[in-house]
């Protein structure tokens, strides 16, 4: 199978505070990684070096074999970081339309009525963003993140806001993702859904990467179980 | 993806935006015609024809300050240049998306105030449009460039609004003289034929700046 992500021995310092230690994590295509942690564990910093927004200072790091500022790696990869990234003054689908002329190919109008269907906000299609709710935006940037069927998923807590209806929508494309072949990297506090989705787990601890290996069926039944055995302050609260 | 429309694609979208919001439009016009007004009083009608490019030119670069400020500072709110960047678009077609609706603002700018100094000043520049346009895209192309590439340099500092025109007023010079000369020589009907030198540092600055930000755009924006 082939590596769709590698991250050998990284370093990450802002000033004299390491972010990131000396972390290596291999992902193969058609994974998906759960990357969990506590606040400021180092997650959405291992994430935004992934997408290619933070530099970092020791190690290396390639998607499909390419740094994440190549047009190649940016080209197949999608990202949805803490901000939604979306423009409060458009309307929603002039939001989508501007991000499938800018990341998708073929017919783009065609493109964003499909995706406003899909995340159930063709309703509300011309209403301008910043009347929205905090659950809709958020299905907004999802489907910006989604529209051209990217390759590697970079996820920093997609989960939030999201109501349980929202939420079985993003494990549905989730899934939909992962059948066609995409690699997803998903950080989240959300332990039961991000485990009932992934296929291996990351676990983040002051800048260390704890764990890496398959999620088991032992962490479904028990999702703090991670925590208690490879973090030194045991169960999360 | 192809880069124009990629670069088309950005500057619709903040054209979009600023059509709704009007921030930059609104403050850009409304400075231009309350400076121009007030060196209307100051000024007998007769002799501001020596001096009309060199008005003209500094309202619009003060004025374009206050739009090419708004350009970068847009994409702060929700992340969104974040998400840009770890698009497939470039930065480069980011930077010249924005100077394309820096350029395009400005223009409509220059309108309203070369409307306005037409007015004040009792000067007759409507058959004049066509020098005056050759002028006028030339060296709004150059400062709108200079703009956007600034105001991607300067977005994330905190005095961002005193940086930006700090910095780009020097950079702006042999822009400013070529327009400031070209549209002197055409208020006053001198044949542009005549002043070619200036239209080639027009062109020659354009060039250079539009090279300058299609090549250090993702360094400016990324590192």
């Amino acid at each position: 199978m082939t590596q769709a992500i590698a991250l050998d021995r990284v370093w990450k310092f802002y000033g004299d505070y390491a972010a990131l230690r000396d972390c290596t994590l291999h992902i193969q295509q058609g994974s998906c990684c759960a990357l969990l942690g506590r606040n400021g564990a180092g997650k959405t910093t291992l994430l935004r070096i992934l997408a290619g927004l933070t530099n970092f200072q020791r190690g290396a790091v390639t998607l499909f074999g390419e740094k994440p500022r190549a047009d190649n790696a940016r080209r197949q990869s999608g990202f949805l970081g803490h901000g939604i990234g979306v423009y409060e003054d458009l309307s929603a689908r002039e939001n989508l339309h501007f991000f499938a002329s800018i990341t998708a190919s073929g017919n783009t109008a065609a493109l964003t009525n499909q995706w406003l269907e899909r995340v159930g906000l063709a309703r509300v299609a011309t209403m301008p963003v910043r009347q929205f709710s905090r659950g809709m935006r958020q299905r907004l940037a999802l489907a910006r993140t989604f529209i051209h069927s990217p390759k590697i998923l970079l996820l920093d807590e997609p989960f939030t806001s999201l109501d349980d209806r929202a939420i079985a929508m993003l494990s549905e494309l989730l899934t939909e993702a992962r059948q066609r072949g995409a690699t997803i990297v998903l950080s989240t506090h959300q332990l039961r859904e991000a485990l009932a989705i992934a296929s291996h787990v990351a676990l983040v601890e002051n800048g260390r990467l704890r764990y890496t290996g398959e999620r088991t069926q032992e962490m479904l039944d028990d999702p703090a179980l991670l925590y208690r055995l490879h973090t030194e302050l045991g169960t999360p609260q | 993806m192809n880069f124009f429309v990629q670069s088309f694609a950005v500057a619709r979208k903040d054209l979009a935006i600023e059509l709704r919001t009007k921030e930059s439009l609104n403050a850009a016009g409304s400075f231009a015609i309350v400076i121009l007004l007030l060196f209307s009083f100051a000024f007998d009608v007769d002799e501001i024809k020596d001096f009309s490019g060199g008005l003209l030119w500094l309202v619009f670069a003060f004025a374009g300050a206050l739009v090419f400020n708004r350009g970068f500072a847009r994409e702060l709110p929700n992340e969104c240049l974040d998400t840009l960047l770890a698009s497939p678009l470039s930065a480069a077609a980011l930077v010249i998306g924005k100077a394309i609706a820096n350029f395009a603002m400005l223009l409509v700018v220059e309108l309203v105030s070369l409307l306005v100094f037409g007015i004040f000043y009792s000067v007759d520049w409507l058959d004049l449009s066509g020098s005056l346009g050759i002028v006028f895209a030339l060296a709004t192309w150059g400062v709108a460039i200079l703009g956007a590439v600034f105001g991607a340099l300067t977005v994330n500092l905190r005095l961002r609004e005193l940086m930006l025109p700090v910095i780009i007023y020097p950079l702006m010079v042999p822009l400013l003289i070529g327009a400031i000369e070209l549209t002197t020589a055409v208020l006053q009907r001198q044949p542009i034929s005549g002043h070619l030198e200036w239209i080639r540092v027009l062109t020659a600055s354009d060039i250079v700046f539009t090279a300058l930000a299609w090549g250090l755009a993702d360094t400016i924006l990324v590192n």
